[in-house]
């Protein structure tokens, strides 16, 4: 089987210490979630909503819990876990701020990800052809689109700022996944994807 | 009957018998001078023994999961839809088991056996059983049939409570445990069903203290009645629209009396009626008193989690959306405390129409969810 992971799950696998316990919010087929199984020992449970996901996290031998995010994470302990990761999600959900709050109580650390609306692509589309942007990193029709709550860079570090969550660590990626100069310059024009490690308190 | 038996069924079974001469102490104190548990096999043990799997069946159930005794057989067994040749509980991979309990009237001691001490039915002077009293008999039964460490123990409603039980009391003789539209205790709603089902029973004049046998008759009105109330808890006020709305029995307009004007109530009485011709009445009785008395969280000061402290083995925990007997609300109680507890959890909530007797129907998502389970059982068990 291979390891190859996604760039953007490359880099919060690079994150998480082995034989840690993890809580992979929308984990999709369970791809990160198996990685870190099989490669770095880590416990780790995935929590997805849709039927068909759940089914193919399953049939990877992983705990998967069936779940709506909005619903929140009142069943899971207070630290009972060392990371709660929350890959490209979190556009998509109802509360983002207290889904961001949820994970690093349950969690001692977060990892947070995003596609970034600041995009020079998204803000050209905007800014230009007033059309609502429609980019690789966000695939969707304003009409027809899961991503509810899109932000961008700043907008997320301010959220962080305002509710005294710590920022340990950023990788911002261009169009291509890549880390580059220019998105490491000017993240929030040139980043399409952003990665955040987070923890609370000042 | 089927007018030839489905490839995909296990095809003809035949029951068997494990009878322990020695004597049972149980939960409540008392004991039985030995016993018999009534049980199914279909598919067979692998060589190492890896393959084997244990069935566990609900309130009204017995042994009989899977097959026809004979090929006139009106209905096969109960979980039909799930277990045979390429179906989810796969019986080309899996060794399968499935075993009746104590106290029930399918062929296991119960309280219509004979009580040796009287030569005469044991009726309400057979001792109280417990989910526990039932998976130690299982276990026993296990040792009998050579199986060390199941593969997987599964069960629905009342199955999956000793689902839990086994998961507790033997961490290390089951390597995956299923547990179906279970629940980790009784409501006090779920609690008074089963009193009000008792009293229907105990309150028939045919009853006799549970000495009925002795007067060559039965509480037939209490039963079917305590049938007919389990039966609408089963099903959801939405399957129960669907399937009979408001329609009057074969279309006719309202006697404007008391006969059997719906649909519905010609289906409960049908319910009622028939479970008298294949259930004994003290039985109903123990049985869902064991229900009531499930409970492990209670010796831990209600922390279920600290309950399941002893688990090793990963679960899978599977709800319906429209059980309001058992609901998955019930479900994710259990998912918690296995998750404070450390277990491997698993939890799917199936959207399904039928309340708690979702558990026996070939749900697509369910059984996709079993197959991708079970698959990967197989695969880690060398079945």
């Amino acid at each position: 089987m291979s390891t190859l992971l996604r760039p953007d799950l490359a880099i919060v696998a690079g994150w998480i210490a082995p034989g840690s316990r993890v809580l992979d919010l929308g984990c999709g087929e369970g791809e990160l979630l198996d990685y870190l199984r099989r490669e770095k020992g880590v416990k780790g449970y995935g929590i997805e909503i849709e039927d068909a996901r759940v089914v193919s996290a399953l049939r990877r031998g992983l705990p998967v819990i069936q779940q709506d995010l909005d619903a929140g994470l009142r069943q899971f302990g207070d630290h009972s876990v060392d990371t709660v990761v929350l890959s490209l999600t979190l556009q998509a959900v109802h509360f983002p701020r207290d889904l961001l709050l949820e994970m690093l109580r349950v969690g001692r650390e977060g990892i947070v990800s995003f596609p970034n609306m600041g995009h020079w692509q998204a803000r050209w589309q905007l800014g230009v052809h007033g059309r609502m942007p429609v980019t690789d990193a966000l695939p969707h029709t304003w009409y027809d689109t899961p991503n509810i709550h899109l932000c961008t860079l700043r907008d997320f570090e301010n959220l962080c700022h305002e509710n005294g969550v710590r920022v340990l660590q950023r990788v911002v990626l261009d169009d291509r996944r890549r880390s580059t100069w220019a998105n490491r310059l000017m993240p929030n024009l040139f980043g399409e994807v952003a990665l955040y490690r987070c923890a609370s308190g000042a | 009957m089927p007018s030839a038996i489905p490839e995909d069924s296990v095809g003809l079974v035949t029951h068997q018998d494990f009878t322990v001469e020695e004597t049972l102490p149980l939960e409540c104190g008392r004991s039985l001078p030995g016993y018999n548990l009534r049980y199914e096999c279909y598919g067979t043990l692998n060589a190492d023994r890896s393959n084997a799997v244990l069935l566990c069946h609900a309130l009204s159930g017995d042994h009989h999961a899977a097959g026809y005794y004979q090929p006139e057989d009106r209905k096969p067994g109960w979980w039909e839809h799930l277990v045979g040749p390429g179906k989810p509980i796969d019986s080309r991979r899996f060794f399968i088991v499935c075993s009746n309990f104590i106290g029930s009237c399918k062929g296991s001691t119960g309280p219509a056996s004979i009580n040796p001490e009287t030569g005469e039915p044991w009726g309400l002077d057979f001792p109280m059983v417990t989910v526990k009293d039932w998976v130690r008999t299982q276990a026993a039964l296990a040792d009998h049939l050579g199986i060390g460490c199941w593969a997987a123990v599964i069960g629905g409603s009342l199955g999956g409570m000793q689902v839990m039980q086994w998961a507790m009391d033997y961490p290390g003789r089951l390597r995956h445990a299923i547990a179906i539209a279970a629940s980790p205790r009784l409501t006090a709603q779920n609690i008074a069903f089963n009193e009000v089902c008792r009293q229907a029973i105990m309150s028939d004049p045919d009853f006799h203290e549970g000495r009925y046998s002795h007067f060559d008759t039965k509480p037939r009105r209490g039963l079917s009645l305590a049938r007919m109330i389990g039966h609408i808890t089963y099903l959801s006020d939405d399957a129960m629209r669907r399937k009979f709305g408001r329609e009057t029995r074969g279309g006719k307009s309202f006697s404007f009396g008391f006969d059997v004007d719906f649909e519905v109530e010609s289906y409960l009485r049908y319910q009622g009626s028939s479970f008298v011709e294949r259930f004994d009445a003290n039985s109903y009785l123990y049985i869902t008193r064991a229900l009531d008395y499930f409970d492990p969280a209670a010796a831990f000061d209600g922390s279920l989690s600290a309950a399941f402290a002893s688990i090793q083995a990963p679960f899978l925990v599977v709800s319906f959306s429209t059980d309001w007997r058992f609901s998955p609300e019930r479900s994710r109680e259990i998912v918690q405390a296995l998750y404070a507890a450390g277990v491997d959890v698993s939890y799917t909530e199936i959207q399904a129409q039928h309340g708690h007797d979702s558990f026996l129907l070939p749900i697509p998502q369910y059984m996709a969810v079993l197959r991708a389970y079970l698959d990967r059982v197989a695969e880690e068990t060398g079945a």
